[in-house]
Formats: structure tokens, C-alpha cells, sequence
């Protein structure tokens, strides 16, 4: 078991390795001039020569790697072009509303996913099978954007049930912060509940046709007891992954959701980094979002033998 | 005529008790009927994404205006006869807008999936068939993958020249390691196979073996794999548009449409409206051709998701 820890956990070194290789080298592959793009149109040569230093695209790739990963591995994300303020400083200042609104988004889809799922697999073939299908389909197809803007205007605007945007800091209490949180997530989660659902639905199915389920019902165990004792915990494992994989898309889409719902997140920095061009910004954006995926994932790693005893590697 | 010959029964046969066992004969369905009868969900994905590129070819066509042309003092109009969903902060024809849109969609969604399947395919084989390499490109693929497909668009955006080349670029990028790890993993099952031993006992040259035995049967994956990509590039490319880091603003594309229309939005939410639903339309579309083209494709998926 610990072995099993400690090798995972080793593991995860490389992966990250190549993460901050890939986007240090992000510098060096892209088309065209990057500090030229960066300093824009209007930049005199000598602007441009001031990027160029700033950004180490006057030293050798090794050199700069090398020294940049000492840097990153001391924690230090380098200084925003912009603000001349440490990357890790701006970030510590806007986590906050973004770490909320994921976790918010995470415990909402699972609590909902993972029943309609489990619902649509033992009434397969139902009403409830085709509209829980018919919604992962939906919920593939429409923008997290259109999903938010949607619900803010129908529950913020017409029906004025909940603030239309904003963020208030947990610290102010448990409701008003929910209260701004409750539109987002649901707006960022509706691609990532179809997601769960659909896996959910799958294994289930796979779960509910194994001989051992036969055997359950044969020996008079309630269906309840069935579905949630015996199928869904051997259907865990597929999910759990599939619920660590689709973090990335509550990473990607937190950033545009802050835009739409006013939120001062990471997501309204990234956006910030963006018009202003703070590639240091920017980069130490990617890279922190990146590392806390490869950790998630080394979290559901861990935990498959927690959910499953047959794993031992 | 099968139905026609039964119908045509002698009268005491035709009266006869019911015999259970005889079923009625199956009715054949040929042609397109057939086809939307066996394939509805491909059917009405083909036909609604056919609707959404006859839009975009016919774009100058279809009563539209200049989408660039300004008209300060026709801005913010409601929709109405003159603007029929309505003009923008700048005077700007929201519905010439919306559907030149289409153009940039499709364009950056295709090229996507294209370019994307392409790529993969190349990595797959390479990577599948020669193991010395099979690792290491494994290990760079997993990193590739740790990073979030957005915001690796983003920083791409960030270096390069807004341009539809350089956010077909971006968005193809992050979506390589799903598509090698695909082929990969058919070469790899493919390889075990008796006729490729077969092959290579007969003398059969690598690359010979590559394109005869195990590149067509990376086709079926392969088509459903790139519709689906089509589908998250389209969806992509309107974040991305979105939140400013994609297809340049002076182009009318579906996300800058609604980037136009967010200071806005909740007094004239019908900016965002329009092409809201016309970029949902497209991606339910796309989408659904590949759920149909995966259930024609692969049985055994379409039972399992």
C-alpha cells in the first residue's frame, strides 16, 4: 500500500517535468516573433529588445530552462510584466473565488451526475433513461457561456431569485457566498454532469449484467441494496476517473464563466493577462492550473485502492 | 414486393387460425428513407449541420449586409424589420454577423478535426508500431495532457498573432495526444492479430503492412474521434473568441458576437441570444452525426455509452 503511495507519487514527477518544459518551450516553438507579438503593433525596437531580455529570449533555451525550473521549483513563478508584481502574489490574491466556485461545481455534479446515472442505468430504456441521455447530449453541445448567461437571465434577471453576478468571500458567511455561487456552478457544471452521467449510465449497465448482480437480487436483497451496495461500488472506478479527467474542463471553463457571472477569480486575471499581454502572468497561470490537474489525478490515483481492493500494483 | 405477395394469399390460407410463428415480413427500407429509419440521430445531425453550411456558403446571399459596416446612429436597434435580430453597440447587423459566423465555425472546426486526426494518426502509428519510441512519446503525450486544452490555447494565443490560422493552431495542439493515444492503442491490439503475422511471415515490408492492415482499421475510430473534436474546436473557438484570446475581433465570428454584446447584455440580451443559439445548434449537430456515426460504426460502443 505504501509502496503502491510512494510510486505513484514518484510517478507524477516526470509528468510534471514535461508540463513545465512544454510551456517553458511554449516561448521558444510558437510562429513568429513572441516578443515582438507581445510588445503589439505600436512597440518602438527598443521596447521589443526590453521584452526580449525580460522574457530570457536573449539566452540560450538551456540556460533559461534550467535557471526557470529552479525558480519554479523554489515556488517563485517569476514577476508579471504588467503589474511588476510576483506571479504567485497576484494568484494568492484571486484563488480564493475560483478554488470556491470548482469546489462548489465538483460536490454539485457528483450529487447530481452520479444519481441520474445510476437512474438512467437501472430504468434503462425508460422515459427517464432517454431524457437523461437526451440531456448528456445537450449538455455536450452548449457552451458553458450560453448555459450561464441563460440561467442569468431567467433566475438573476426575470425571476430575481439570485444575485445576476458578483463573488462574496466565504469569511462574510456560509449563505451569501453560496448565494453568488449557485448560478456559476451550475452553469460551469452542466457540461461536467452530462459527462459523469453518461460514464455513470455505462458502467452501471456493464455492472448490472454481471452474474454476482443476479445473485443479489436471487438471495432477496432490496434494490436499493443492489444498486447502490453491489453495482455502484464496482462501477466506482470508471467514474472517479472520468470525474478526474473532466476537472480540466472545469479549468478551462471557470475562466469563462468569471467573465460571464462578474467574478474576480482567476479566470477575470487570466482574462486581464490576456488584453494586457503579461506572458509571465500568463504562463505562471498555466502551469499552476496544470500542476493542481497532475495532482487531482495522482489524488484519484490513490484513491482506486481505497475503491477498489483488487488493485495492487 | 414481399408485402404484396402476402396480401395476395389465397382467400382459406389467409383466413386461417393465427399462426404466432409466422411474423409478418420486415419491411425493407432502401434509399434515404432507409437511412434516416436506421440512422436517425445521424440523420438529423447530417441535416441540421447541412442547413448550417448552405449558411455559411450562401452567407451573402441570404439578405445579409456588410457584418463590418458601422452605423453609429442605428445602434443598439431592437430586432425588428430593418435589423432582423437586432444591431450592436456599433450599428452593427447582428443577423449579417451571425451569419458570416457560421463560416468561422465550421471553418476552424473542420480544420481542426482534420489537421488534429491527421497529426494523432501520424503519432499513433509511430508510436504503436515502434516500440524503442512507444514510451517516450507516451510520457510527452501524458504531459501534453496534463495541461488544461484551454488554457494551453490561451498561452499559444498569447505568443502568436491573432489570426484563424494561428486559433486553428491553438486548438489543434491540445487535442493531438487523445487522437495518437487512440490509434496507439488499435495499432496495438492490430499488431497481435494472426493476419499481420501472417504478413510479416510472408516477407511483408513495415510500411507495406502499416498501410494495407492497420491504417484502414484506424478509419472507423478514427471519423467518430474527429467529429467529436469538430465539435469541443467549434465550442473552443467561441471561448476563446469569448475572453479575447481568439479569431481576431474585427472578424464576425459566434464568440466575438457575444463578447460584443456582454457590457450589455442585460438590457439587449438578444446580442448574445442570437448567436447563442445558432453556435448550440451547430455543435448539437455535429455532435450528434457523431453519436450516429458511432453507433453505424462500432456496435459494441453504442451498447456500452
Amino acid at each position: 500500500m505504501l509502496g503502491y503511495i510512494f510510486r505513484r507519487v514518484l510517478a507524477t514527477i516526470p509528468v510534471m517535468a514535461f508540463v513545465a518544459l512544454f510551456v517553458f518551450s511554449l516561448l521558444y516553438i510558437a510562429p513568429g516573433d513572441p516578443a515582438a507579438v507581445i510588445a503589439g503593433e505600436q512597440a518602438s525596437p527598443e521596447d521589443v529588445e526590453k521584452i526580449r531580455r525580460n522574457l530570457g529570449l536573449d539566452r540560450p533555451f538551456l540556460v533559461r530552462f534550467t535557471e526557470w525550473s529552479g525558480q519554479i521549483i523554489r515556488g517563485d513563478l517569476g514577476i508579471s510584466m504588467f503589474t511588476g508584481l510576483p506571479v504567485t502574489e497576484l494568484i494568492r490574491q484571486r484563488i480564493e473565488p475560483t478554488l470556491s466556485l470548482m469546489i462548489v461545481t465538483l460536490i454539485l455534479a457528483i450529487v447530481v451526475a452520479v444519481p441520474i446515472g445510476v437512474l438512467a442505468a437501472w430504468k434503462s430504456g425508460s422515459w427517464i433513461d432517454r431524457a437523461v441521455m437526451t440531456f448528456a447530449v445537450i449538455g455536450f453541445s452548449v457552451p458553458v457561456f450560453v448555459v450561464g448567461y441563460l440561467l442569468a437571465y431567467v433566475f438573476a434577471l426575470q425571476l430575481d431569485w439570485l444575485p445576476v453576478q458578483g463573488y462574496t468571500p466565504f469569511a462574510k458567511g456560509l449563505w451569501p457566498w453560496l448565494e453568488n455561487l449557485i448560478l456559476p456552478a451550475i452553469a460551469l457544471g452542466f457540461v461536467y454532469i452530462a459527462l459523469i452521467a453518461r460514464i455513470t449510465r455505462s458502467t452501471m449497465l456493464e455492472v448490472l449484467s454481471q452474474d454476482y448482480i443476479r445473485t443479489a437480487r436471487a438471495k432477496g436483497l432490496g434494490e436499493r441494496g443492489v444498486l447502490f451496495l453491489h453495482a455502484l461500488k464496482n462501477a466506482a472506478v470508471p467514474i472517479v476517473t472520468v470525474i478526474g479527467i473532466g476537472v480540466a474542463l472545469l479549468i478551462g471553463g471557470a475562466v469563462v464563466t468569471e467573465s460571464v457571472f462578474a467574478i474576480p477569480g482567476l479566470g477575470r486575471l487570466t482574462i486581464d493577462a490576456i488584453v494586457r499581454r503579461d506572458y509571465p502572468l500568463i504562463q505562471g497561470i498555466v502551469l499552476m492550473f496544470s500542476f493542481i490537474y497532475v495532482l487531482v489525478n495522482l489524488v484519484i490515483d490513490l484513491l482506486y485502492t481505497v475503491l477498489d481492493p483488487r488493485i495492487r500494483y | 414486393m414481399s408485402h404484396d405477395a402476402t396480401r395476395a394469399l389465397p382467400a382459406d390460407l389467409a383466413a386461417a387460425p393465427d399462426l404466432p410463428d409466422i411474423l409478418p415480413p420486415v419491411r425493407e427500407r432502401h434509399g434515404l428513407a432507409g437511412f434516416v429509419w436506421h440512422h436517425p440521430t445521424m440523420a438529423i445531425g447530417m441535416a441540421m449541420l447541412g442547413v448550417m453550411l448552405f449558411i455559411a456558403v450562401f452567407a451573402p446571399l441570404l439578405g445579409t449586409v456588410d457584418p463590418t459596416a458601422l452605423a453609429p446612429i442605428k445602434r443598439n436597434r431592437e430586432p425588428g424589420a430593418e435589423f432582423w435580430f437586432g444591431s450592436d453597440a456599433f450599428g452593427r447587423d447582428i443577423y449579417s454577423r451571425v451569419l458570416y459566423g457560421a463560416r468561422v465555425s465550421l471553418l476552424v472546426g473542420f480544420a481542426v478535426a482534420f489537421l488534429a486526426s491527421l497529426i494523432g494518426l501520424f503519432i499513433g502509428l509511430v508510436s504503436g508500431y515502434i516500440r524503442t519510441l512507444d514510451n517516450i512519446i507516451m510520457r510527452v503525450m501524458d504531459g501534453l495532457m496534463s495541461i488544461p486544452g484551454i488554457l494551453l490555447a490561451v498561452a499559444l494565443m498569447a505568443l502568436t498573432r491573432a489570426s484563424v490560422e494561428n486559433v486553428i493552431m491553438a486548438i489543434t495542439i491540445p487535442q493531438i495526444p487523445q487522437v495518437s493515444r487512440l490509434v496507439r492503442g488499435v495499432v496495438l491490439s492490430l499488431r497481435e492479430q494472426p493476419y499481420v503475422d501472417a504478413a510479416i511471415a510472408a516477407g511483408t515490408s513495415t510500411p507495406r503492412i502499416i498501410l494495407r492492415h492497420i491504417l484502414p482499421n484506424t478509419v472507423a475510430p478514427l471519423t467518430v474521434q474527429a467529429t467529436f473534436i469538430c465539435g469541443s474546436a467549434i465550442i473552443v473557438e467561441s471561448i476563446l473568441s469569448f475572453i479575447g484570446a481568439g479569431t481576431p475581433p474585427i472578424i464576425p465570428s459566434w464568440g466575438n458576437i457575444m463578447a460584443d454584446g456582454r457590457t450589455l447584455w442585460q438590457v439587449k440580451p438578444y446580442i448574445i441570444f442570437f448567436p447563442a443559439i445558432f453556435l448550440s445548434l451547430t455543435v448539437l449537430a455535429v455532435n450528434l452525426l457523431g453519436d450516429g456515426l458511432r453507433d453505424a460504426l462500432d456496435p459494441r460502443m453504442a451498447k456500452r455509452l
